[in-house]
């Protein structure tokens, strides 16, 4: 199977810190691929290095085989990569309405356009009530993002990613923060999602993990350590060792 | 397919919260109606009204960086500047001689300079916009001072002669061509500007100013769009200097001043950003106010501008505005003195500070809340919260 989404020897440095080492990583088309690891192991920095937020001290990134490494953030959307955020990124004076509106727009090139009045284009606001259903927004679609309950938030957040209609999904940690009894609606949503968008999943949760990849890279100290099928990953005795803290000599 | 009829309700809904706020209402057909109106009801304020409508065109313009980008400056006067000396130099050297050419070439000018100087003003934060846009105008200033020759430099532009607007209509002494020809400017801004905020571009600029990471991540190009609003605005800057170069047959290098980059920025804080009447509104008020203080007191006004300043942020605009129309009026009312009066709202001032955290406690949460509710961006509301959360 082809990898649509490829690192190669990706290396990134701040100042002496390496947060990123040799990583290379090959996501394959239609992939539920999880990315795990301790505490500071780089996770989030791959992410960003994905998403065009940082750039590489050194090594590429290819999407389809095409070197996207030097693309800025928005360009590498327009391809296809969208992203969670492990804290919520969201517009506080924006209503749920609005914020997907915007990422539809501007998916569909109208983001530019200065003078059509937002919500005068019907294809768009059927694709933000399609979304505002899907998520189940509708009780608070007309209220300010930033006085919503954090649940409603987290679903807005992860259904902003979808409005870009990525062909590759990089969730950061969905279902941080999220009270256990509404973890759940994330999950169905995130699994819900068409079989052949590619999800990068970020996750501390084991169960979250386990019921949902079907591969599994893990990741420390900014370097890939394991990789493979769930269980076999779930097997190997560094695994644990690195998950219990356990000291292990390489 | 019967689209209207068959879609579904929610997406109908979703239709008639984004269009509705498109729709003009009827407050602000009553806006622009009285607007028209001053026409002739009062014509022996044209001149004032004239100079209002300038200050609004600026302060629109200020809003639409300020307001809808989250662009801070300091140096907006650098565009203003700017297109009131091409608007002078073009009817003094006889380059353009119909007004209202000249205007649009003026504006054209002005935003040219916006997008050459946006990329300086995209680098860094708050602050540093700040400086630069600051330091921008610092230099167009010394520019026109420099060449002196062409501009008049320290004596201003003088000897400006205006042609009648579309070769019929003449600017007469009493500014009644002036405040008609500037009122239908500043409508046309409006209405643009308007249209502008209310597309998806507009709403991509609110993102952006909301959250700039996100919004990249949403797939916007952050740095052009802020190019982009950046020259619109200095265009919008542009054609404010040159109606009051027009209009008063002059321009002068306190037009690049930073007194005028600050009472910009003083015009829509006082009247609000963010939903561009504030500018309007703003400059109403500030415009007025000026007078009626410096009838006043010729010296002090700017004491009592800056008063009003103050309360505002303690009690938020409307409700601080407010007060402090009411200590100006007792004042008035007991014909106080300036020095005592001077002395006694300071003193009020200063024991407004310190109690006003126990004031707003004492006054109760439903009073905050309605306070709360009338300030747009609640600033001191986090520790009143945390006070009603221990309490």
């Amino acid at each position: 199977m082809p990898a649509v989404l490829e690192t190669r020897g990706l290396d990134k440095h701040f100042g002496g810190i390496v947060a990123a080492n040799q990583v290379s990583l090959a996501i394959q088309k239609g992939a539920r691929h999880a990315l795990i690891g301790p505490n500071g192991a780089g996770k989030t920095t791959v992410v960003n290095l994905l998403t065009g937020v940082l750039r590489p001290t050194a090594g590429q990134i290819l999407l389809d085989g095409n070197d996207i490494s030097d693309l800025p953030p928005h360009q590498r959307v327009r391809l296809g990569i969208a992203r969670t955020f492990q804290i919520n990124q969201l517009f506080a004076d924006l209503t749920p309405i609005e914020t997907l509106g915007l990422a539809i727009s501007e998916r569909l090139g109208r983001g530019r356009d200065w003078w059509r009045i937002v919500g005068s284009d019907p294809a768009v606001t059927a694709e933000i009530s399609d979304l505002i259903e899907r998520f189940r927004l509708g009780d608070v679609m007309r209220e300010r993002t930033g006085i919503l309950p954090y649940g409603k938030q987290r679903l807005l957040e992860i259904a902003l990613a979808i409005a870009c209609k990525p062909r590759v999904l990089l969730l950061d940690e969905p279902a941080a923060g999220v009270p256990e009894g509404e973890r759940h609606e994330i999950l169905a949503t995130v699994e819900a999602l068409p079989k052949d968008v590619t999800v990068l999943l970020i996750e501390h949760d084991m169960d979250i993990i386990f019921s949902f990849a079907d591969r599994i890279s893990v990741l420390v100290n900014g370097a890939l350590f394991v990789e493979g099928e769930p269980d076999e990953v779930a097997r190997d005795p560094r695994v644990r060792a690195v998950y219990l803290g356990e000291a292990f000599d390489a | 397919m019967a689209l209207a009829a068959d879609s579904p309700p929610l997406a109908a809904e979703v239709t008639g919260f984004l269009t509705r706020r498109a729709r003009w209402s009827l407050l602000e057909i009553a806006f622009w109606l009285l607007a028209l109106a001053s026409i002739w009801v009062f014509p022996s304020k044209h001149l004032i009204l004239t100079e209002i409508c300038i200050w609004a065109m600026f302060a629109l313009s200020l809003d639409l960086i300020l307001g809808y980008a989250g662009i801070i400056s300091l140096g907006h006067a650098a565009f203003f500047g700017f297109g009131a000396f091409a608007a002078g130099l073009a009817a003094k050297y006889g380059y353009i001689q119909e007004p209202v050419i000249a205007l649009v070439v003026a504006g054209l000018l002005a935003a040219a300079l916006g997008f050459a100087t946006s990329f300086l003003v995209l680098r860094g934060s708050d602050l540093t916009r700040l400086m630069v846009t600051f330091g921008v105008a610092l230099v167009l200033s010394e520019i026109a001072n420099k060449f002196s020759d062409i501009t008049g430099g320290a004596d201003g532009l003088q000897g400006i002669e205006i042609k009648p607007v579309l070769g019929r209509f003449q600017f007469d002494l009493y500014g009644h061509t002036g405040y008609v020809y500037a009122l239908i400017v500043l409508f046309l801004m409006f209405v643009l500007a308007r249209r502008v905020v209310r597309s998806p571009f507009g709403l991509s600029l609110q993102a952006i100013k909301g959250n700039a990471l996100r919004s990249s991540a949403v797939g916007i190009a952050v740095n052009w769009r802020l190019v982009a609003i950046y020259t619109l605005a200095a265009g919008y800057a542009g054609l404010a200097g040159a109606v009051l170069a027009q209009t008063q047959q002059f321009a002068s290098l306190e037009m690049f001043s930073i007194d005028r980059s600050a009472d910009v920025l003083l015009i829509l804080i006082i009247g609000g950003t963010g939903y561009l009447y504030g500018g309007l509104i703003g400059a109403l008020i500030y415009r007025f106010a000026q007078d009626f203080l410096s009838d006043l007191s010729a010296r002090y006004w700017q004491y009592w501008i800056g008063f009003v300043l103050i309360m505002m942020v303690l009690f938020g605009r409307v409700f601080g505005g407010i007060l402090a129309a009411l200590i100006i009026g007792v004042t008035v009312w007991f014909k106080l003195d300036t020095g005592t009066s001077l002395l006694i709202t300071a003193a009020t001032l200063l024991v407004l500070g310190v109690v006003r955290e126990p004031l707003l406690k004492w006054t109760g949460s439903r009073w905050r809340r309605a306070l709360a509710g009338l300030r747009r961006k609640p600033a001191g509301t986090s520790t009143g919260a945390s006070h009603a959360g221990r309490a």
